[in-house]
């Protein structure tokens, strides 16, 4: 009997093909080797964004104004961690280990979603971070519910259930606000101001700037294009915006009969690139809470590891 | 003292019990040794809030609705406050929180399997339902405590130090102030000083399986039901109450 192997040619075309035909790839298929970087890039960076994402509302967890309110917090950013570990789990089936992506974290060579290096100042914050930013990543987690591979296909259906429900308590939080008293009203309308552009910022940069999207899009890691999907969240959320009469801080926002779609103002692309380069308000911050947290409990997973091994061995 | 003070007073003491943990429980959240045990810290202070929750609405109920539920939760001051010490402390490292979870776990699963018949319903109900929590908080906290008594030399340090530092906190879980007895006779609250002797030994055993010491000397500090807190009382409070303090009346 003849073997017969087949060349890398072949083998990426094989792929490709595979793609091209919606098959999910698995953990065991063949998968060029840039395919396989590009997912752990996009996927850690996901998770690390799960994960950091729950700084800035875990800071209003103790400071949250009714029991009800602290409950769905508490409960909201726990699912958060929950995501995280599910993206973790399937960024390790590519053959990398969580450890080894907390430390690209720390060391700068991973990133993660630039909306979290902004800070919480008041509790709107919170709820406009449910509404628009949860929104947000809904509109990019759909598209990647089609994403050709499997693991990370199945983790975005599971996660955007409940970023879906997140969404809907965001907005149910600013409603007591937006329809209270004076106070309460500019607490909702300050943190909008705040939050809007970095959220269109959450898109990442236009099509034309995008350094990863050609390859990720023809291997279908990337469903919709960054510009599109802006768009999408746009056009989704300024009803909603009228619905608690807050005002979207954009003068060139309007809505455009001919292209059925909002028009939108620029992005201040210069903050864009200085919070994404580790210069926002929070970046240092945020980094180093996590690299705290993580060494203060370096020594609860040794005597996890040590305990586990003396059971083993008796 | 009449039976109708000592109802509201009993109740209202329980839910502090669980907000203050609830409010300390939380503060672990992404701060946690490692993800899983970020979710598992945030489920037992889920637990305890919508604990606090259910007994201070209870509490507002026999009040006649005078003050709501939050009310009750976040606008007195810490003389008001009835919880017990152990409940309040600060949560220091993971071997501190892991030890006063197991002692107020190994309390609370007999206590509330008690409370479950007691002879006010609605308290049975909430009781019954805290049981299933508190067999898994309890399965948890012994697990941690094995682990880290077993573990390495510093988390056997650690934990050592833990339980030294709270182990005078533990007898006052199982006073009893005057609405408290007063509910025995009728089995409306359940007398906890039986239940006192059981609960050393479950120390005991515990601690001698992970390789840890007794401490040799007893000692007991207690006054969170006369509400004479810790210091840490007011800073827990005045972090909790902020947005209540600040935006009086409104509703969020
Ligand atoms: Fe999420
Ligand atoms: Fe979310």
């Amino acid at each position: 009997m003849t073997e017969y192997r087949l060349s890398d040619g072949e083998l990426e075309a094989a792929f490709q093909q595979r793609v091209d035909e919606e098959r999910k790839i698995e953990p065991k298929d063949w998968m060029p080797e840039a395919y396989r970087k590009n997912l752990i890039r996009q996927i850690s960076q996901h998770a690390h964004s799960e994960v950091i994402g729950m700084q800035p509302e875990g800071n209003w967890i103790t400071r949250a104004p009714t029991l009800k309110r602290k409950m769905i917090l508490l409960a909201k950013v726990q699912d958060e961690a929950g995501h995280g570990l599910y993206l973790y789990g399937a960024a390790e089936t590519l053959g990398v280990t969580r450890e080894e992506m907390i430390q690209a974290l720390h060391e700068g060579r991973a990133k993660y979603a630039s909306i979290f290096n902004y800070p919480t100042l008041t509790w709107a914050d919170v709820g406009v971070i449910g509404w628009l930013v949860d929104s947000a990543a809904i509109v990019n987690q759909i598209s990647l519910q089609r994403t050709s591979y499997g693991p990370y296909s199945r983790a975005m259906i599971r996660i955007c259930k409940e970023e879906s429900f997140h969404q809907r308590q965001g907005f149910e939080m600013l409603m007591p606000l937006a329809s209270g008293s004076p106070e309460q009203k500019a607490m909702a309308q300050d943190a909008m101001d705040r939050w809007w552009w970095p959220t269109l910022m959450m898109f990442g940069p236009h099509d034309s700037d995008s350094m990863h999207s050609a390859k990720s899009m023809q291997w279908k890691i990337k469903r919709r294009s960054n510009d599109e999907l802006r768009q999408d969240f746009v056009d989704q959320t300024v009803p909603q915006a009228e619905y608690l009469d807050l005002a979207i801080p954009d003068p060139d926002l309007k809505w455009n009969e001919e292209r059925g779609h909002y028009d939108f103002g620029e992005i201040d692309w210069d903050e864009f690139w200085a919070v994404v380069s580790g210069d926002g308000l929070c970046n240092r911050e945020r980094l180093d809470r996590h690299g705290e947290a993580h060494r203060e409990g370096e020594w609860v997973r040794e005597a996890m590891r040590a305990y586990e091994e003396k059971r083993q061995s008796t | 003292m009449t039976p109708s003070r000592a109802l509201p007073e009993f109740v209202l003491a329980l839910g502090d019990d669980s907000l203050v943990l609830g409010q300390r429980l939380s503060e672990w959240c992404g701060k946690a040794p490692f993800l899983e045990e970020d979710i598992a810290i945030a489920n037992v202070a889920l637990d305890y809030l919508g604990r606090a929750e259910k007994f201070y609405r209870y509490v507002s109920e026999l009040e006649g609705g005078r003050r709501s539920v939050d009310e009750i939760a976040f606008l007195r001051d810490s003389r008001a406050y009835r919880n017990l010490l152990i409940f309040e402390l600060p949560v220091g490292d993971f071997a501190r929180t892991m030890a006063r979870q197991f002692m107020v776990d190994a309390f609370h699963l007999p206590y509330l399997r008690r409370l479950s018949r007691s002879a006010d319903a609605r308290i049975g109900a909430i009781a019954a339902e805290a049981v299933k929590e508190s067999r898994y908080h309890l399965k948890r906290s012994r697990e941690w405590v094995l682990c880290l008594g077993g573990g390495t030399r510093e988390s056997r340090g650690r934990i050592q130090r833990a339980f030294d530092a709270l182990w005078g906190y533990g007898p006052e879980m199982f006073e009893m102030d005057r609405h408290e007895k007063a509910l025995i006779e009728s089995g409306v609250s359940v007398d906890r000083s039986a239940l006192k002797a059981k609960w050393q030994a479950s120390m005991t055993d515990l601690l001698a399986q992970a390789g840890l010491k007794v401490p040799d000397r007893e000692w007991s500090i207690a006054g969170g039901r006369d509400g004479v807190h810790t210091e840490h009382h007011g800073y827990l409070l005045a972090e909790m109450q902020y947005m209540q303090r600040a935006y009086p009346g409104l509703a969020w």
